[in-house]
């Protein structure tokens, strides 16, 4: 299968520090990609390496057959960037920053006008294209990133977490201007699905939209440690997670941290979602809930859940895990 | 690509128009420097306070009070009749010289050798010189030997230089009006001041706000971005240029000799030197601020080693050296003579080829700093 992104061995040192240590990606054509990790896993600089605006120390990236390092124009024709620090000029107007940047990406001076009114109004800023862009606001200037990286129709998009301090209806939105992209015939990006449509790279740190991702690779301290589709990664924690309801929460939290098969303990609300060894779910359920009475709580509901992404997210997270291939 | 460099140096030009303190900075400064050295920075010696001790109280000795007056530069504040009067009036600071005519004045001019002494303040060089020169001067044209002596602030009087009959004859600028002398340097400094430090501004400014980043994932080439930075401030430049000359000229009386393409070609020359320093200090610095310093740092000694304020052949060996690496000397050294003698090419080669080789060593120096990445 003929990948649009092809990345083998990608490493960046900085100093002593692995930001990047091996990373591989493929990615197929109309696929939503999800890079989620801790902060300073090394997602940032795994994008721009991918984009070419860092040079590796080793490894090689394909964007649509070219070498980023070595046909760096051409790949960067097919990809748009949209960093995660708003990277759009704020003394301009937003048609003024599309206007630049289609400019500088090649589009003719009789191209770049329509085409920027028809990308502003799939993100919704048409009415917003005179003002100046540091008088959006945050969910607004992530549209208009969105706009200009969109605005040369490329075939890769590389969002780096697009929607972080973006309220959640701007998010949502945010999210069906992605999905549109991709899966539209033909698509807003002007390309009919003949020619394969478009895949997308998110970095996100918000676990809902990982799980809107046809695949999500997991960083941590440089490396994927696990990569797979969102349902598939949840089933690595199948009947591992243990969901307990009752009262007082202190009680509750004592015994299920005390129990020598319990790996993890966390508060949802009123709830608390306990991770447990292997097949040790059993035990567990039996053994916690006639501890909290002893204590003196109360148990008003104890059972197996089944695993959500933050689930996986907090045990890849959390320790050295060693459970999951590195591709499945 | 044409398009490309036309739409980062469009992008740039209303990026200047949106900037009010920029635009005020690049507009009114000149001006601003201009009247600043043109009047305030004058080295010229007008209306100096004088008393005067005539014992002579002849027909000539007023004819040569007379000429004192007439020539502008001494205005003659208090006739005395003592030693300790003109001590005490000088002491004060209230005169900054005294005359005295002796009493037998009247008939040693007729013996043609009569002999003024002149006091004067000395704790300011500039006007105690320029005094003395003046003085003599107008004493010359009166066979009138003016002896003089230096009183320093603590009223001790001093010799100064013994009086020499040299006839002094001043060219170009036989008035010795500062303006004339400083208006190409104010040139010189403002060209080298916006070209540089908006130049590495402008570029640190993009790595500042994060910008640069979405410039690095376009196809723009480094010598575009490069260009299409610079360009801008070279056209303000010119602009700058234009306007302290037509100001120069018409409000300073300036003369414009030389041949204003010359004029503009070799400014063109200075202003491709100091954009390479501003590019050279926006690959070291990492904020709009360090831009600053560094611009500043470079920009102080220049003005001080480049002959601006104080003559190169005064200063010692080790700073002549130092400023032979300093662009604004040569520049300084062209633009007067081209605006003051009106001089061709052929005699400002030597300056020509100095300036030439900086521009050529520190735009190289800086292109190969300058990298389109992040790390």
């Amino acid at each position: 299968m003929e990948f649009l992104v092809q990345a083998t061995g990608l490493k960046k040192y900085f100093n002593t520090t692995h930001a990047v240590d091996g990373v591989d990606l493929q990615i197929p054509a109309g696929e939503i990609y999800g890079l989620v990790g801790s902060d300073g896993a090394g997602k940032t600089t795994a994008m721009r390496l991918l984009v070419g605006a860092l040079l590796p120390d080793a490894g090689e990236v394909n964007v649509c057959g070219y070498n980023v390092l070595k046909q760096t124009e051409q790949a960067r024709s097919t990809i748009g960037y949209l960093s995660q620090r708003f990277s759009m000029y704020e003394d301009l107007t937003v048609l003024e920053n599309i206007r630049f940047f289609a400019e500088v990406r090649g589009l003719s001076p009789t191209e770049w006008l329509p085409r920027s009114l028809e990308i502003l109004e799939f993100v919704g800023l048409d009415k917003f294209k005179d003002r100046r862009a540091g008088q959006l606001s945050g969910g607004m200037k992530q549209k208009l990133g969105l706009a200009s990286a969109l605005v040369t129709r490329p075939r890769l998009l590389l969002l780096d977490e697009p929607t972080t301090g973006v309220d959640p209806v701007t998010r949502q939105d945010f999210w069906q201007l992605v999905i549109k992209l991709v899966a539209a015939s033909p698509s807003p990006s002007g390309r009919g699905q003949g020619e394969g449509g478009v895949s997308v790279i998110i970095s996100t740190p918000y676990m809902d939209e990982a799980s809107r991702c046809h695949r999500v690779g997991f960083m941590k301290n440089g490396r994927i440690i696990a990569e797979d589709t969102p349902s598939n990664l949840r089933t690595l924690l199948n009947g591992r997670i243990l969901e307990l309801r009752g009262s007082p929460l202190d009680i509750m939290r004592r015994a299920a941290h005390n129990d020598e098969d319990v790996e993890d303990v966390q508060a949802f609300g009123d709830r608390l979602h306990i991770r447990v060894r292997d097949d040790t779910a059993k035990q567990v359920l039996r053994r916690l809930k006639s501890e909290i009475k002893n204590a003196g709580g109360r148990v008003d509901e104890l059972r197996m859940v089944p695993p959500a992404l933050e689930d996986v997210f907090i045990a890849l997270a959390d320790h050295e895990y060693v459970g999951a291939p590195h591709q499945t | 690509m044409r398009s490309r460099l036309f739409s980062i140096i469009r992008k740039e030009f209303i990026q200047i128009l949106r900037d009010p303190r920029t635009l005020v900075l690049i507009i009114l400064m000149p001006i601003m420097q201009l009247f600043l050295l043109g009047y305030a920075a004058t080295t010229d010696v007008k209306n100096i306070s004088m008393a005067v001790w005539d014992q002579s109280h002849s027909q000539q000795s007023r004819a040569l009070l007379d000429a004192f007056r007439v020539a502008n530069y001494f205005s003659i504040d208090y006739m005395i009749g003592s030693e300790e009067e003109y001590r005490s009036l000088i002491e004060s600071g209230k005169i900054r010289a005294a005359l005295i005519i002796p009493p037998d004045y009247e008939i040693r001019l007729l013996e043609g050798k009569a002999q003024v002494s002149l006091v004067l303040d000395g704790s300011d060089a500039t006007v105690g010189g320029t005094a003395l020169s003046v003085a003599k001067l107008i004493g010359q044209s009166y066979a009138t030997r003016i002896l003089t002596e230096q009183a320093a602030l603590t009223g001790r009087p001093t010799a100064f230089a013994p009086p020499l009959d040299v006839r002094t004859q001043v060219w170009y600028n036989p008035d010795l009006i500062a303006a004339y002398f400083n208006v190409p340097g104010v040139i010189g400094m403002i060209l080298y001041f916006i070209t540089a430090l908006l130049t590495a501004s402008a570029v640190v400014r993009e790595r500042e706000r994060g910008t640069i980043e979405q410039l690095i994932v376009t196809p723009i080439r480094s010598w575009e971005l490069v260009v299409g930075k610079i360009l801008p401030y070279a056209i303000l430049a010119f602009i700058d240029t234009l306007e302290i000359l037509v100001i120069g000229h018409w409000w300073f009386g300036v003369p414009v000799r030389g041949d204003i393409g010359l004029i503009f070609l070799l400014s063109g020359l200075f202003v491709i030197s100091s954009l390479g320093i501003g590019l050279f200090a926006s690959t070291i610095a990492n904020t709009q601020q360090e831009a600053f310093i560094t611009v500043m740092v470079t920009m102080l000694p220049s003005i001080f080693l480049s002959g601006f304020f104080f003559p190169i052949a005064a200063m010692p060996k080790f700073l002549q050296y130092v400023s032979a690496i300093v662009p604004l000397r040569y520049y300084l050294v062209i633009i007067r003579a081209l605006l003051l003698k009106g001089v061709g090419a052929a005699a400002l080669q030597n300056e020509i080829i100095a300036l030439s080789i900086f521009a050529v060593v520190i735009m190289g120096a800086a292109a190969l700093r300058f990298k389109k990445r992040l790390d």
